[in-house]
């Protein structure tokens, strides 16, 4: 009878620790280094899926596997969270023989930091942080030039004049991107308002869902997000209200909602980076590229639903930014309290971008602290 | 703030909070027959992801809510008998069933992942969904809604009308009397936990499929914790459980659409509001000694050997 029990609470125990254990095998596994191949990693924070911030990052790997062919192996490792876990990963990838890699998201910046000095050999490319080393550069978008142009969409199609925003943290980052499309906005239409909400997460399809209904039902008739998922664009399309989405085009989410989609292109970048080390030309930068660079798009205008004199007030805005004639947060800017802040013929530096912690004028509400 | 915007917060509450009513309900059954199973997280995990696959694949909500029932029972199968034949510690193995689900459903998932389904529109009742402000707070939601409203009313009438739902709470209170009047204590249990896996399935469905809709990695994103705290916090008393998940689903919506009035309280605060309101109101509502004595099930997380007794 005893030993019936030991047994069976023993069979119980085996079969908790198996099925703790069962599933948590090693992300990446260990390869041999072939000496004639550069290998280059990429570090997702996300799950790859079929649009967002990680899935527009590996179309870059795709065009850099493609671009060199037998010359280059890449390898991913997705859906790596920020903190101690990244810091594994990413020594795994230095010890397994990849020379170069890219980590793809801001909460990397220390782990990467830190690999960096135990691999001084290596190179890393750090993405969104503002830290560089001897082998680490550092590599964004200027995404609120994007911001800028959608903005000016948003605020030719509004009739209610109210605009939503479903953002994520807030972090320079996203502020820029908010003022930029306020910006955009009102050199349209001085009477809109843009209502934000911060929903503390980068990819909650749930909350961003519960975020974007609450602003539709606010009377906000176009939508926009510094989100992951497609949960905005779908919510728009369900409500009636128009989209503008971010990171990738959106618009087999919401065919009548979707307006366009700033989207950010990495496959010209990741194969310079890769080619510089390749040719041993590789140096460590902090590279900020635009609408210039081939680094920031629009997704195809919706022409069923944006007038076209609206789409060539874009093309030449866009024209303009990318010959230097215009910078989006150029003067005159007024801050939330109608104090000016930029005064017309001057802009902002890229300093004073970085560094971005305030509203400017358009925009309800404060950033929470 | 007009009267639109509350009747929209009203709507939006009601969806919010049904996920916690399967959930807590299911549980609630469980808790009563004397288990404690602390694996409801994982268990609605699984069935979110085995509905939403069947969704994308067959696109009925019928055969979606089906497998995710399927893999919700499956799910607590392991548990029950974990826990009530081989009778393991139920803290323990419900904590594993956790750590478990949310594994096997991530693994599962890993081709869904940010894969949109089309949303399934709410119910449009001819005449009825029509009239004005009436129409949009009865009749203007997802058929389970209605189901967990019906689910309610038979659980109600299950526990404290029904012999069987007598023979449960006997069983909850003092399995040897019960055993001692000729029931199969185990055999009831099975299939308390079996009943409570199968709602923790549908909420799991109807978060999924029905309110993102959408497949992320540990989507439940605490939903399931939540509801194994209604269930005690409210006293084992079905509406008590449901006011709290309203309650919990009321405050999410509401800290939402506070921000977008731009009205000034920290939005880190207003994520954690949830969850503090739904536990404060529900510890100040059942704060008296006596419910908790009267209501709680005696033997709960006990294990019962009918041999050695």
């Amino acid at each position: 009878m005893e030993q019936n029990k030991f047994f069976k609470f023993g069979l119980c125990i085996l079969a908790c620790v198996f099925i703790v254990t069962g599933f948590a095998f090693p992300v990446s596994s260990k390869e041999k280094a072939s000496k004639e191949k550069l290998k280059v990693g990429f570090v997702y924070v996300s799950p790859i899926g079929d649009a967002g911030w990680t899935f527009q990052h590996d179309l870059g790997r795709i065009a850099v596997d493609k671009t060199f062919g037998d010359k280059v192996e890449t390898k991913f490792v997705e859906n790596v969270p920020e903190g101690a876990e990244a810091e594994r990963v990413i020594r795994d990838l230095a010890k397994s023989g990849h020379d170069l890699i890219f980590t793809t998201s801001f909460g990397y910046m220390n782990p990467t930091l830190k690999v960096a000095k135990l691999f001084p050999d290596k190179k890393f490319e750090h993405s969104t942080g503002y830290k560089v080393a001897k082998n680490v550069g550092t590599y964004l978008c200027r995404f609120y030039e994007g911001r800028y142009l959608t903005g000016i969409i948003a605020g030719k199609m509004t009739k209610s004049n109210s605009l939503g925003y479903v953002a994520a943290f807030p972090i320079p980052e996203v502020i820029r991107g908010i003022n930029a499309f306020t910006l955009g906005a009102k050199s349209v239409n001085p009477k809109i308002k843009v209502k934000v909400i911060w929903i503390n997460s980068w990819f909650d399809p749930g909350k961003e869902r519960e975020a974007s209904e609450a602003l539709i039902d606010q009377g906000v008739d176009v939508l926009t997000h510094h989100t992951d998922s497609t949960a905005p664009t779908i919510t728009a399309e369900e409500k009636g209200v128009y989209a503008i989405a971010y990171h990738s085009d959106m618009s087999k989410y919401g065919p009548k909602a979707h307006l366009t989609a700033t989207t950010h292109v990495w496959d010209k970048f990741y194969t310079q980076i890769t080619d510089d080390v390749l040719n041993n030309k590789w140096k460590s930068k902090e590279i900020w590229g635009g609408i210039k660079d081939g680094m920031i798009e629009l997704a195809p205008i919706n022409t069923k639903a944006v007038p076209s004199d609206v789409v060539k007030m874009v093309q030449k805005t866009e024209k303009m930014i990318v010959d230097g004639s215009f910078h989006p947060f150029q003067g005159p800017i007024k801050n939330q309290k109608g104090k000016i802040i930029v005064k017309s013929g001057s802009h902002l530096t890229d300093k004073d971008l970085l560094g971005m912690n305030y509203y400017v004028e358009g925009i309800l509400g404060n950033i929470p602290k | 703030m007009n009267i639109d915007i509350l009747l929209n917060i009203f709507v939006a509450t009601i969806a919010a909070g049904t996920p916690l009513v399967y959930a807590a309900l299911g549980e609630l059954i469980t808790e009563k027959s004397g288990v404690l199973n602390l694996g409801v997280e994982g268990m609605m995990l699984v069935g979110a992801i085995s509905g939403f696959i069947a969704m994308a694949k067959t696109g009925s909500l019928v055969f979606a809510v089906l497998c995710g029932m399927a893999a919700g029972i499956l799910m607590s199968l392991i548990f029950a008998f974990l826990v009530l034949t081989l009778m393991a510690n139920q803290v323990a193995s419900g904590l594993a069933l956790t750590i478990f689900g949310i594994g096997i459903s991530a693994f599962i998932g890993i081709d869904y992942t940010s894969v949109a389904l089309k949303g399934i529109p709410p119910l449009n009742i001819p005449f009825l969904s029509d009239i004005p402000f009436i129409g949009r707070i009865f009749f203007s939601y997802d058929i389970l809604i209605y189901l967990s409203l019906v689910l309610l009313t038979g659980i109600i009438f299950f526990l404290y009308k029904s012999r069987a739902g007598l023979i449960l709470r006997a069983i909850g209170e003092n399995p040897k009397s019960g055993h001692a009047l000729g029931f199969s204590v185990i055999g009831i249990r099975y299939l308390a936990v079996i009943f409570g896996g199968a709602m923790a399935g549908i909420g799991g469905v109807y978060l999924a499929v029905l309110y993102t809709p959408m497949w992320v990695e540990g989507m439940v994103a605490g939903r399931g914790w939540i509801s194994i705290a209604l269930v005690v916090f409210a006293t084992w008393r079905p509406l008590r459980v449901i006011a709290g998940a309203y309650l919990f689903g009321g405050v999410t919506i509401i800290q939402f659409h506070i921000q977008g009035f731009g009205i000034e309280i920290s939005s880190q605060f207003l994520c954690m509001l949830p969850y503090l309101a739904t536990i404060i109101v529900l510890v100040i509502i059942s704060r008296n000694k006596n419910t908790i004595r009267l209501n709680s099930p005696a033997s709960l997380g006990t294990t019962y050997h009918p041999a050695t007794n």
